[in-house]
């Protein structure tokens, strides 16, 4: 059970070697020759296996980055699937050295659960998913609802703030996973699913008749999406934060998968893309890796809208529009940080 | 070595003599056990505080008295998302303490049942009985839970289509709907004549005993003991005009509204732990009947006892005394188990406290401490209880 997980979790805070949080996780991380990647355990898009049991997805993709930056091989991950509930704990007890799992940015998270979040991958809030025939045009219209919801999230907290702020009693149906949700909403055990709103497009893939539901036009939160590492290793924490930054920063100069390897060859008249690609700088070496760590990056998974168009963008199932997520020069409010 | 070096061993080594003395031995291995045990556990918590130290957090209780911030769907006392964490342990607590002692009670009756079952003589009933418990012990539990829950959510009608039982309670995936009773003034009258009788029972049981000691006089006590406790208060409760009313459940919107509401998942964390305890009950009952010699029955049966009283006064305290330990084991087993209704949502402690407070807070060794701690009380609690009444029906040899 998912709660044996946790206890085995805390298990490792009580006896695993003092050590291990002492030292630098990215000696810990060639040492082993693989990054230990916090994922989803199932969600559409994000982080899910395909057919031939190989994780793939929007987060996933994040996690192969790091791993192609670091050892210089996309496949050297070692995916770590975690609950909503369970996923802290993972991290915080050495299981995994990195998150990426549609995780929402918060203080206390930071401050007191003691991670250190990457720049956001993805800006979300929290929608609502009901059935056409349920009538509903609106989320006040909830009174008396069964709501399912995934346990030890930020949804639980904003649905409790919001029901209550707006006088609704309801009745909150716990889940663990995704799937379960999934099941629960399905069986007709919840009128309502809630949940991030990319989560939402994702679990609805896997409806059996997606176009009898809808989804409610409320957006009740702020859910910035970012991966995280644990507080104490500021190095492995640049290094995370900086391998996102530059597969934002890659869209924005126009790099891609395709055309990284012959801009990276030389250094060209652009001194961003030269900086970024390792010619000129020697900006790698400031978070402990080589020059060529970003371009590793890229040519494993691509640039950011690149990943974005290929689990998550208009022409997979999901179908998400970049919306919030342009660049903030598109009229979205991606805006990476400069390599510089 | 022989014994004759040893003893010259001992002889020239006083350490050697104190670890051949069979006493002083114990003491020394009992010694040892202990600061073993000792700083091993030092070793953990000072391990867990390094670690936790490392990135920075510290171990304290104060998050206990924060607002919990998410809502909680069944709940004995009073509690909303402004409530404390605390209070979230507590509802927790209760839900596990309901689940609990439904299960216990339904359990200890099926069992009864089914370990009577066994000894029937009828071979239909006896076979069933049989099949039930074989097939009950070999699946896991998880699974009992996960398909009765399985089948409340899939089969039972949502709520537009719900079964109607009598006059007013419903049944539908999500839940089963029943009217609240809403007590006038003058039922105060009513509970009292209750507990008058349940008095009026006690003191019949030794007064009536205390006449067959003397007279050999036998009442019926059994019969006169459901009238005062039961007979009487209904009796009144109809005289006075029925002075409960009750509110029906009513469907509205989405869901029935008003009335009490027993859960999908509490139902089915129910049932499943009590059918699934059942099944070692039932054993447990017919390995401790099996066990009172049957030249009891004939003994008693020769003295003209009745069958019936044969079962009350002879059969049943003896078997009892066999029968309460292995039982007490089993009702630990229920009250541990009800742990995993995590599986299906159902709000006790370790959904709770050891789940979304934990998660919310971050503070997973106070959370597990707490939970593990509530879980020995309770062990400890039931142990205590059926010590003490095993105790109670001991043989007492006069
Ligand atoms: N962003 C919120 C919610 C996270 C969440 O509930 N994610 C869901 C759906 S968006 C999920 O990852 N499900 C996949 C799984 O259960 O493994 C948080 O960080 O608390």
């Amino acid at each position: 059970m998912k709660f044996r997980n946790t206890a085995a979790a805390a298990a490792a805070l009580i006896f695993g070697a003092t050590t291990a949080a002492h030292a630098a996780t990215l000696d810990d991380v060639k040492r082993k020759g693989e990054v230990a990647c916090v994922v989803s355990t199932s969600l559409a898009g994000f982080a899910a296996p395909d057919a031939s049991g190989r994780y793939t997805g929007f987060d996933v993709d994040f996690c192969r980055a790091v791993a192609a930056a670091v050892l210089g091989d996309p496949n050297k991950v070692k995916f770590v699937p975690a609950t909503t509930k369970n996923r802290f704990t993972v991290l915080n007890s050495g299981e995994g050295d990195i998150l990426f799992r549609n995780t929402t940015e918060t203080m206390s998270r930071d401050a007191d659960l003691k991670l250190s979040f990457l720049p956001v991958n993805y800006y979300d809030g929290q929608g609502f998913l009901i059935r056409k025939s349920a009538g509903i045009k609106s989320a006040t219209e909830l009174g008396g609802a069964s709501v399912c919801i995934q346990t030890g999230t930020t949804t639980e907290l904003n649905l409790a703030d919001f029901m209550r702020t707006n006088g609704i009693k309801y009745d909150p149906v716990p889940v663990e996973t995704n799937e379960e949700a999934l099941t629960n909403y399905e069986g007709g055990r919840c009128d309502v699913y809630t949940t991030d709103a990319s989560g939402i497009a994702a679990t609805r893939t896997g409806l059996d008749n997606p176009s009898a539901h809808v989804i409610l036009p409320e957006i009740i939160s702020k859910e910035p999406l970012a991966g995280a590492v644990r507080h104490g290793d500021d190095q492995w924490a640049d290094i995370g934060k900086w391998v996102v930054n530059a597969l934002i920063n890659a869209e924005e100069l126009g790099i891609t998968q395709r055309n990284v390897k012959s801009k990276a060859r030389k250094s060209g008249d652009n001194p961003k893309v030269n900086r970024l690609l390792g010619t000129e700088g020697g900006m790698g070496a400031m978070v402990g890796l080589d020059d060529k760590w970003a371009v590793r990056a890229i040519s494993a998974v691509g640039n950011y809208g690149e990943i974005f168009e290929r689990h998550i963008g208009k022409k997979t199932p999901l179908g998400l529009e970049r919306g919030l997520n342009a660049l903030w020069k598109d009229g979205g409010i991606l805006y990476a940080a400069p390599i510089r | 070595m022989s014994e004759a070096a040893h003893a010259a061993m001992a002889r020239r080594n006083p350490l050697a003599r104190l670890w051949n003395d069979k006493e002083s031995r114990q003491v020394i291995i009992q010694i040892i056990s202990f600061v073993l045990i000792f700083a091993f556990f030092f070793m953990m918590v000072r391990n867990a505080v390094i670690n936790l130290e490392a990135i920075g957090k510290d171990i304290s209780l104060k998050f206990l008295w924060q607002p919990s911030s998410y809502d909680i769907n069944q709940s004995l006392i009073e509690y909303s998302s402004r409530s404390s964490h605390f209070r979230a342990m507590i509802v927790g607590i209760l839900n596990t303490l309901l689940v609990a002692v439904f299960g216990i009670a339904l359990a200890t009756i099926l069992g009864f049942l089914l370990g009577i079952s066994r000894l029937s003589k009828n071979w239909i009933i006896n076979k069933m009985a049989y099949v039930y418990i074989e097939y009950v012990r070999n699946v896991p539990v998880l699974l009992h839970i996960l398909l009765v829950h399985g089948m409340i959510i899939n089969l039972l009608p949502l709520p537009r289509a719900s079964l109607t039982i009598g006059d007013g309670a419903f049944l539908n995936n999500r839940g089963f709907f029943v009217p609240k009773p809403d007590f006038e003034p003058l039922f105060l009258a009513v509970a009292a004549l209750f507990l008058g009788g349940v008095a009026f029972a006690f003191w019949f049981r030794k007064y009536a005993r205390m006449v067959q000691d003397q007279s050999g006089k036998h009442y019926p006590v059994f019969w006169i003991c459901l009238a005062a406790v039961a007979g009487v208060p209904l009796l009144a409760y109809f005289v006075l005009g029925a002075p409960i009313t009750w509110e029906i459940p009513e469907l509205q919107g989405f869901n029935y509204k008003g009335g009490m509401v027993l859960r999908p998942e509490f139902i089915a964390l129910w049932l499943a732990l009590s059918i699934y305890t059942a099944a070692f009950i039932g054993e447990i009952v017919r390995a401790g009947i099996s066990a009172v010699d049957w030249g009891q029955n004939e003994a008693a049966s020769a003295l003209g006892i009745t069958r019936g009283r044969t079962l009350h006064l002879v059969v049943i305290p003896q078997a009892l005394r066999i029968i309460v330990p292995p039982l007490t084991s089993q009702y630990l087993n229920l009250t541990k188990n009800s742990s995993l209704a995590i599986a299906i949502g159902y709000m006790d402690i370790v959904a709770t406290i050891g789940g979304i407070s934990l998660n919310q807070t971050g503070r997973e060794m106070e959370c597990m401490a707490l939970v593990l701690a509530l879980y020995l009380v309770f062990s400890l609690l039931i142990s205590a209880f059926m010590n003490w009444y095993n105790r109670r029906i001991k043989l007492v040899e006069r």
